[in-house]
């Protein structure tokens, strides 16, 4: 990245790399969200809706996890994806695959504590209805998930807006590599330590005003969906 | 309508870094190196000749020499460039590499707040120098990270018979990260930092600080670059990382390392031999 | 829809209901047989809801059994329920009906018509497409009835459905219920008020701390109550 330039002029010009970088932010953020709805949605729905041995236990422990301090996360991937660990076979250490993994585990607690939060609240509402109306478990989940869906949306955007805005976990396992790991928030971190500032500080301005157009579309998407479905 | 829009958005970004993982699947070698290297822009002139030479990406991972080397030992580099002579061929030793090669050299400078509180501007005696820097108690930032450059901070020292362990104080400020880590620290509570040449020519937020003492020999500082043991690790490239290294070493990359400058100035010196150490 | 065997005679043999130690029903037998409409009348906290809800099998007996058609589990899509709130799904007034349709098995094919025709017989149909949750108290009370009466079912409970509408609307779901008993569902209704019961009910029970304290045809259950109970409920009087 051209230091003496300014982070606007950058975008003005389109500069490639600030592109590419902005570009793999955005698919490394929005794949991990995209893992923990698939993961964390029916999860989350699960706990609401069924009694089993240990399920007090677990809500607890997701509840704690949300709080999981990215680091720690990042370490334990790095060291579960080493060439020397476990799963080194794999050999997607320092690629976007590593750093997807990495923010999907950090992810998915948010969103299934919180989708059990709604569900569970929306059960208590639905109960009597539902089972009057013999649905099934499968048909619960799927009807109370559809019909919180606007209170998972903000679920959904609490879980963009921690991956958006991690940076140990993806320094660690992505490895900051110039062209292919390298993410908004390391590279305002690698600005800075190079002494960057008003280039690390015009990064950190584009990066809000990233996260803050997404959640004014999605915002505006839910107003509007709302409006027609009530 | 909703789900539409989540599902284009998803595969959005599955497309997106789907595209980036493609260009990371063939021609590609990690190499470890240090942060200094990194922060001076070395890298970001030379990868892009190699890569139009011989099409391979050389994906750096940047961390100090000890972390460098230890992501070696691991496995997970297939180069190591990193400028610590002695923990080089420790890890030579232990087998994870077979040769090392001289690349090329740059000098560290002693920077320090251009108010001079130890009063050692201008000497060309390193020793000295840190020694009074520890007479007057006067600030002083260290890396703290194995890193090269910390190993010659410790280096310098033990050579101005200072047994910096039991000397350290509250002016001595540890703070176990990088070279722009430390010199930002350095210039936030102006205090006396050792930084190679080329991170400090690219530094920008020098604040009040200024090179103070430079030219020593003992301020020499070597960069070597070593394959990881293919017999170690059978996946590491062997053979694209051996590329990397004999261009690194060939007289075009000699002469390419040569011509790297920043504001007129030349910041590395080549001095590849035919021999190995 | 399913050809499946009757649900009446709804049958409760001895059944008691606890909760924690507080018997809310108590030795309870009776036999709910297709018919005119049963009103299941008392003060509050007489059991009424509970025993709705054991009617639907929302809930098991503590003591006792409750048997439909002879049988231990109620057969899917021959009951149907109203609550005292309707639960709107977040979706249009026909979805709901649909939904309703969706879940006692009918095929896709048959949907369709059979959403509209409930809509149409509780005046509907016009706000087919209007979000569900959109629409007044009473209005909302018409789709959870027409979302029940869309299944055909054999036996309706209903939990004093009214209490909360205006009399206006209170008015109209009255007339859909009695248009539904007429068409030969069998209704069983618990309600708060005394005038609805005078014009709907066939017959009632009337009960007292979880007990059935008396069952008759309404005229003579208004006219000569026989226990002291009754008399002074049907007078106004608070029975403890």
């Amino acid at each position: 990245m051209p230091d003496s330039l300014n982070a606007w002029q950058l975008i003005i010009s389109g500069d490639a790399a600030l592109y590419a970088i902005v570009r793999l932010s955005l698919a490394v953020s929005l794949s991990a969200v995209a893992i923990a709805v698939v993961v964390g949605l029916p999860l989350g729905a699960i706990l609401a809706l069924t009694q089993f041995r240990g399920r007090v236990a677990l809500m607890v422990l997701l509840n704690c996890f949300m709080g999981l301090p990215p680091v720690v996360v990042g370490l334990t991937v790095f060291l579960l994806l080493s060439r020397s660990g476990p799963l080194g076979v794999l050999g997607i250490l320092f690629t976007p695959l590593a750093m997807v993994i990495a923010q999907a585990l950090l992810v998915v607690p948010i969103i299934a504590a919180l989708t059990r939060q709604t569900v569970e609240d929306l059960w208590r509402e639905y109960r009597d209805e539902l089972t009057a109306m013999n649905v099934g478990p499968a048909g619960r989940m799927a009807t109370l998930l559809w019909d919180s869906r606007f209170s998972l949306i903000t679920a959904l955007l609490a879980g963009f807006g921690r991956a958006a805005a991690e940076v140990g976990t993806v320094m660690i396992v992505g490895g900051n590599i110039n062209g292919f790991t390298r993410t908004m928030t390391t590279t305002i971190t690698l600005e800075t330590s190079k002494g960057n500032l008003p280039l690390a500080m015009g990064l950190g301005l584009i990066l809000i005003a990233l996260i803050l157009v997404i959640n004014a579309a999605v915002w505006a998407v839910r107003a509007w969906s709302e409006q027609r479905a009530g | 309508m909703l789900s539409r829009l989540f599902f284009a958005l998803t595969a959005f970004a599955f497309l997106s870094f789907g595209s980036v993982a493609a260009i990371a699947r063939d021609q590609s070698i990690v190499v470890a190196s240090t942060t200094s290297t990194q922060d001076s822009g070395l890298f970001d002139y030379l990868l892009p000749i190699f890569k139009a030479q011989t099409g391979i990406d050389v994906k750096v991972i940047a961390q100090g020499t000890g972390q460098a080397l230890d992501t070696a030992r691991r496995g997970d580099a297939d180069v190591v460039f990193v400028h610590a002579k002695e923990q080089e061929l420790k890890f030579l030793e232990e087998g994870f590499a077979v040769k090392r090669y001289d690349v090329m050299y740059n000098d560290l400078v002693l920077i320090g707040p251009k108010s001079d509180p130890a009063g050692v501007k201008g000497t060309t005696n390193i020793t000295a120098a840190f020694d009074t820097i520890r007479i007057k108690k006067a600030r002083f930032v260290s890396r703290g990270d194995k890193s090269g450059t910390h190993s010659a901070e410790l280096r310098l020292w033990k050579e101005a018979g200072v047994d910096i362990d039991t000397a350290k104080g509250e002016w001595y400020r540890d703070i176990g990260q990088g070279m722009g880590a430390a010199l930002n620290t350095a210039g936030a509570m102006n205090a006396y930092v050792l930084s190679d040449r080329g991170t400090w020519l690219s530094f920008k937020n020098r604040g009040d600080l200024e090179i103070v003492v430079e030219g020593d020999k003992r301020l020499f500082n070597q960069y070597g670059v070593m394959l990881v043991n293919p017999d170690k690790f059978p996946t590491a490239k062997a053979d694209l990382g051996q590329s990397f290294i004999d261009y690194l070493v060939s007289a075009e990359g000699q002469k390419a390392i040569a011509n790297y400058q920043i504001d007129g100035q030349q910041l590395f010196f080549p001095n590849a031999s035919r021999d190995a150490s | 829809m399913q050809d499946l065997s009757s649900d009446l005679p709804l049958t409760f043999q001895n059944v008691a209901l606890c909760a924690g130690a507080t018997k809310i029903l108590d030795r309870l037998s009776l036999a709910i047989t297709p018919g005119a409409p049963t009103f299941i009348v008392g003060p509050n906290g007489s059991g009424k809801t509970s025993l709705l809800r054991l009617c639907m099998g929302l809930v098991a007996p503590s003591e006792g059994s409750v048997r439909w058609g002879g049988r231990e589990a109620v057969g899917p899509g021959r009951l149907a329920m109203l609550f005292q709130r309707p639960v709107m799904l977040r979706r249009s007034v026909a979805a709901n009906v649909n939904y309703g349709l969706k879940q006692a098995g009918l095929p896709r094919s048959l949907r369709k018509a059979r959403m509209e025709e409930a809509l149409a017989r509780v005046g509907l149909l016009e706000l087919a497409d209007r979000p569900a949750r959109r629409l007044s108290g009473g209005e909302q009370q018409r789709v959870a009835l027409a979302r029940a009466l869309a299944r055909e079912p054999e036996l309706l409970l209903l939990d004093e459905p009214t209490a909360n509408l205006d009399p206006a609307a209170a008015r109209g779901l009255e007339e859909m219920v009695l248009m539904a008993a007429q068409s030969g569902v069998k209704i069983v209704m618990a309600s708060h008020d005394l005038g609805q019961v005078r014009r709907l009910a066939g017959e009632v029970m009337f009960l007292v701390r979880g007990r059935l304290c008396e069952r008759a045809g309404a005229a003579d259950f208004f006219d000569r109550p026989s226990t002291p109970e009754a008399a002074a409920f049907i007078r106004g009087d608070l029975v403890i």
